[in-house]
């Protein structure tokens, strides 16, 4: 069975384990900013939430893409750039909808989470079980999405 | 049931590709006018800077992605559609019959009237060839002038730049890409590209080209007279609706098409730059001349070609701009609404600008420089029209909250405090 990352922001305690692991893996280096997973603070209500690509079903950004970069890991699921076949264009940073595909100063091309290869080191770094890589089927991924399609009604099957 | 596209643009090719995941029985042939592969636009400015070969803006395999999925591709230019008999006349005299046909022959370039731009210096940016022909010319030191700043105008700015030239950039409107940053976010623009000692000129016209002993002269309405070798114009597009002229197909600024795609003859679609699509803001139908409403377009029009009845319910107008290494975007009404609130952050100093703009409880448009993460949620928040709550406020103190707003009135997290 596929699995995908399992995001429990009650767990979380916002400390940032998950992106310094996430841009060592990337970037070869300990450094948050570079990080694909990104740990959001809400003061008001006491709270840290981590948050990644869902690896999505809809796949805006692979349809976006005029140069066939983006394809899925069959393996994974995940939705993979290509570093070769980008060109840095960014139209996939403005299409995916949940803002989990970034454009990189740093190397021109947009980066974004490939579940590294099927053993995400956010998971396997946090300490609290806030970030599991789980069966799909156990996810609360499986909610997220259902309620993201529901709020993007661009189509309509009609019949 | 034969399927016919017209034009291998990412609209026709996307099509192909729904038509054929749908039917696995349709015969399926997309006809397109230029000799290369089907390509992307969106890559010629990458081709320019040298960061890709021409190989590299073909929008699929040009070999075993249309083997695999048996799709023809044609290389012919289509002059008339026969709609009584269902027929398409082609350049070389032969006729194709279709069952259900889409039209997604895209746009081109259009030039102001200005004399001289008929002369050989004088260039447009559209297709490969005339990517060819810009490379060609704009050699290292060689004066170049590009009449237009607005998104096209803006994008192959970077690859001029890169290219060792020397660059004057001519804008009829006030600041650059009027059309989809405001005084404020276009001025900034405008800042950084003369930081980066480019010349821009704005609220300035061109008067006319003239050939000179090296080239030409470009003569501007605030008296400048530029010399040049290479004259480049980047001042709009327009749908390529000529060969519907005669066919009973009803056009405006576009083909005019329903919520499903269709013209006004049932078995004719029309996607892309040509067709008169539904924006989601505003509800109307006009033509965006976009890459991701392209596609969007060309997965509806698939569908419904195959006999999946399926509703657009509008795309989202929305455009990312690299200006030599400044990045912009903008999305939906990003110029406001009436009676609508606005959040606004400007540190010209920091080249940093955002904007967004509220009905009531939503966010109905955006637009920032110098901003690439998370831009994505803007597009997220407008399309699924989000209800705000506590969060309208703020985004209006805060707008750099966006991922946040997003995720508060998305997900649960957790608990209700």
């Amino acid at each position: 069975m596929q699995k995908s990352l399992n995001i429990d922001p009650a767990k979380c305690t916002g400390c940032l384990q998950c992106e310094m692991a996430c841009s060592y893996e990337h970037t070869g280096a300990f450094n948050p900013s570079k990080s694909f997973i990104k740990v959001f603070t809400f003061h008001d209500e006491g709270r840290f939430a981590p948050y990644t690509c869902t690896q999505c079903e809809e796949a805006w950004c692979q349809r976006a893409c005029p140069v066939d970069a983006i394809s899925i890991d069959l393996s994974t699921g995940a939705k993979v750039i290509s570093d070769d076949k980008c060109v840095g264009c960014k139209v996939c940073t403005i299409a995916c909808p949940f803002g989990t595909v970034n454009y990189s100063q740093d190397t021109g091309k947009v980066v974004k989470c490939d579940l590294c290869g099927g053993d995400p080191k956010c998971a396997s770094a946090c300490p609290t079980d806030a970030i599991t890589y789980v069966d799909a089927d156990w996810t609360g991924y499986s909610r997220m999405l259902a309620s993201a399609a529901k709020s993007l009604p661009s189509i309509e099957v009609t019949t | 049931m034969q399927h016919i596209i017209i034009g291998a643009g990412p609209a026709g090719v996307v099509a192909a590709e729904t038509i054929r995941k749908y039917d696995p029985e349709a015969s399926i042939a997309i006809i397109g006018d230029e000799p290369e592969p089907p390509y992307s636009r969106m890559a010629i400015p990458y081709y320019l800077i040298k960061n890709i070969e021409e190989s590299g803006s073909y929008l699929r395999d040009p070999v075993n992605h249309y083997r695999n999925l048996d799709i023809e591709l044609v290389q012919m230019r289509v002059d008339q559609v026969d709609v009584a008999n269902k027929q398409l006349k082609l350049a070389d005299g032969s006729v194709r019959g279709y069952d259900k046909l889409l039209i997604a022959t895209g746009s081109r370039p259009v030039n102001p009237p200005i004399p001289g731009l008929d002369l050989p210096q004088v260039h447009s940016c559209w297709t490969l060839k005339d990517a060819r022909g810009i490379a060609k010319l704009a050699q290292p030191g060689a004066n170049v002038v590009l009449i237009g700043a607005g998104f096209i105008g803006c994008i192959i700015l970077e690859a001029l730049v890169r290219r060792g030239i020397n660059l004057s950039v001519i804008e009829t409107g006030n600041c650059m890409v009027p059309r989809m940053l405001n005084e404020k976010a276009g001025g900034l623009l405008k800042q950084w590209c003369l930081d980066k000692g480019i010349d821009v000129h704005t609220s300035c016209s061109v008067q006319s080209v003239t050939s000179t002993e090296n080239g030409v002269k470009v003569s501007l309405s605030d008296g400048d007279e530029l010399p040049a070798t290479l004259v480049i114009t980047a001042t709009g597009v327009k749908s390529n609706l000529e060969m519907l002229e005669g066919s009973g197909i009803e056009v405006d600024q576009g083909i005019v098409v329903n919520n499903q795609m269709q013209t006004s003859h049932s078995d004719i679609y029309a996607a892309g730059d040509v067709a008169q699509g539904m924006d989601f803001s505003t509800g109307k139908y006009e033509v965006q001349a976009i890459q991701p409403t392209a596609t969007d377009h060309g997965r509806i029009a698939g569908m419904n070609m195959a006999g999946k009845a399926t509703a657009h319910h509008g795309t989202v107008n929305m455009n990312v701009l690299d200006t030599v290494g400044l990045i912009s975007c903008s999305f939906g009404l990003w110029m406001g609404v009436e009676g609508g609130a606005q959040a606004e952050l400007y540190s010209p100093d920091q080249y940093q600008y955002m904007n967004l703009q509220f009905d009531d409880n939503c966010l109905v448009g955006a637009s920032c420089v110098g901003k690439t993460q998370h831009i994505g949620v803007l597009r997220g928040l407008i399309e699924s029209r989000i209800m705000l709550g506590v969060w309208r406020q703020r985004l209006l103190d805060n707008p750099n909250l966006i991922m946040e707003a997003y995720m508060a009135c998305t997900q649960e997290l957790s608990y209700s405090p």
